[in-house]
């Protein structure tokens, strides 16, 4: 017989069924205290967690995209040469990279913006121009791009003292940095999923062995194994939704009231959700509730078993 | 109904009972006694697959209890009805909430008048809304036979149902297991209380059989 097929119209069925009918069996099964408690807490907790996870995992997302955006396209060319012969090399630099194909456009910085540059590490009264420090010339490729090595070879004819800095050195790690950060936030998310598997799974066992009287009556009277499951299942899947869109809802508003970036300009601050990405926690609660439906029906149907 | 062939079942490798033969038709009325420890619990949870045979084979409203899937032994369920010496019962529900629990279980509902006439019949209607803790020990054994009884099963297993009340209580019961007979259920009653074997006898043909020596047999005229 062909194994049946993972269809998500099939969770779906599964979980309204087991969430909608017969609602008799919710009041079979007595109140369970504190575990009730712990689990929308758990729920709720880890759903926080996961908020945070998430816009760790969107941001970082997003500031990869943007490195590598900005820095793909871009090349710089530093220029040293001596003082009286930068402007006649600087135009020998940018007739070279004018006629260049793949080149879109490239200028020379002025020394204002070179000032604003270094301006974090040596403050804004910086004398450039008394300084021999060298010219940038900003390079932006169309989409079709250009041939690095070629240019190189070009530059060291027309001017000796140009080099090329295409960003491919620390491009890479950075947006690499950023991809694992993204990583990280997908892991957390996963792991914060299992633990919550596992917290559920654990509040389940014990409810239903601290129920083992109330089973062994249901038992006695003619209850199936699914019907005493169910009663479980709903519970404590009920539950694990609340705890998560309360979780998810403290989540959201935590990570709405975080500095903006552009204000403070730094990564941390940075994190959030941008636009769509709002949309993205409102799967928590969902989620938390598929995975507390399928790990106390595991529980359970382990359980029963194991009561005979 | 219920039949056994060559069965046999013990606890930690010893044989409790050992090839057990026989069957309980319907609409038969059979008391089963025998000392303390005999293993009268334990026949009667094999003829609700609470137990399975260690050898033998049980057969229970026509299917093999040993082949019977879990569904299977709770649908056999809805037609046994069960009462225990020490009835248990959900403590958070009322009275006839636990009478009812078969039907709920099993995705039915009790018509309040079936239900009050069932309640009025165990004498238990004032106390309908009571819990099982505020009970006596008469009331729980009448409630836990309205429970029973509920599902209009074929078949009745009592294990010890009057160990803990007075003769007048237990009078009451017998009267009530001999009328649900009377109806066509076949009855099974597992008690060690010859006078109240020796009660029912006059009144209606009931069978009795004794546990000795991990057999079982049908009591002779020393009753």
């Amino acid at each position: 017989m062909p194994a049946a097929r993972f269809r998500p119209s099939h969770v779906i069925a599964a979980l309204r069924a087991n969430l909608t009918s017969d609602g008799s069996a919710d009041s079979i099964v007595p109140p369970s205290g504190h575990t009730a408690w712990l689990t929308t807490f758990t729920a709720g907790a880890m759903a926080f967690l996961a908020v945070f996870a998430l816009a760790l995992a969107l941001a970082s997302g997003r500031l990869a995209e943007r490195w590598s955006d900005a820095l793909e396209r871009t090349a710089t060319v530093r220029l040293s040469a001596p003082q009286d012969q930068i402007d006649l090399q600087i135009q020998a630099v940018l007739n070279v990279l004018q006629t260049t194909p793949g080149i879109a456009s490239a200028r020379a910085l002025t020394t204002d913006e070179q000032r604003a540059l270094l301006a974090p590490w040596f403050g804004p009264d910086l004398p450039v121009d008394t300084l021999p420090l060298p010219r940038l010339i900003e390079v932006n490729e169309d989409s079709s791009g250009y041939d690095s090595e070629g240019l190189r070879q070009r530059l060291a004819a027309e001017a000796p003292g140009a080099v090329l800095d295409d960003h491919t050195r620390w491009r890479k790690p950075l947006a690499i940095a950023a991809q694992r950060l993204r990583l990280l936030g997908f892991l957390s998310i996963a792991l914060i999923t299992g633990a919550t598997a596992a917290m559920i799974t654990l509040a389940a066992s014990a409810a239903l062995a601290a129920n083992a009287g109330v089973i062994k009556v249901l038992r006695l009277v003619g209850a199936r194994d699914g019907y005493i499951a169910a009663a479980f299942v709903r519970r404590f899947t009920l539950r694990a939704l609340a705890g998560a869109l309360g979780g998810t809802a403290a989540g959201m508003i935590a990570v709405s009231i975080l500095p903006a970036a552009d204000e403070a300009g730094g990564f941390l601050t940075g994190l959030g959700f941008q636009g769509w990405g709002w949309l993205m926690p409102l799967t928590l609660p969902p989620l938390a509730g598929i995975v507390a439906y399928f790990a106390t029906r595991a529980a359970a149907h382990r359980t029963l078993t194991e009561l005979t | 109904m219920i039949a056994f062939e060559g069965v046999s079942y013990g606890y930690d490798g010893g044989n409790l009972l050992s090839d057990i033969n026989l069957r309980l038709a319907a609409g038969s009325f059979h008391f089963l006694t025998g000392p303390s420890g005999a293993g009268k619990s334990t026949f009667l949870k094999l003829c609700y697959a609470e137990l399975l045979p260690k050898s033998g084979r049980v057969t229970i409203l026509d299917k093999i209890a040993t082949s019977m899937s879990r569904d299977d032994i709770a649908f056999a369920r809805r037609r046994i009805g069960v009462v225990h010496q020490d009835c248990q019962f959900l403590d958070h529900l009322p009275v006839d909430e636990n009478i009812v629990l078969p039907l709920t279980v099993s995705g039915q509902f009790a018509e309040p008048r079936d239900l009050r006439e069932l309640m009025d019949w165990v004498s238990l209607a004032p106390l309908a809304r009571a819990y099982p803790p505020q009970l006596s020990g008469g009331e729980r054994q009448r409630a836990a036979l309205a429970r029973a009884v509920i599902m209009g099963p074929d078949v009745i297993l009592a294990d010890e149902p009057t160990g803990n009340l007075d003769w007048d209580m237990s009078l009451r019961l017998l009267t009530l297991l001999m009328e649900l007979n009377r109806m066509g259920k076949t009855v099974l009653v597992a008690t060690h209380d010859m006078n109240l074997i020796r009660q029912a006898k006059a009144q209606v043909a009931a069978r009795v059989l004794r546990i000795s020596g991990r057999r079982i047999q049908l009591a002779g005229a020393d009753l």
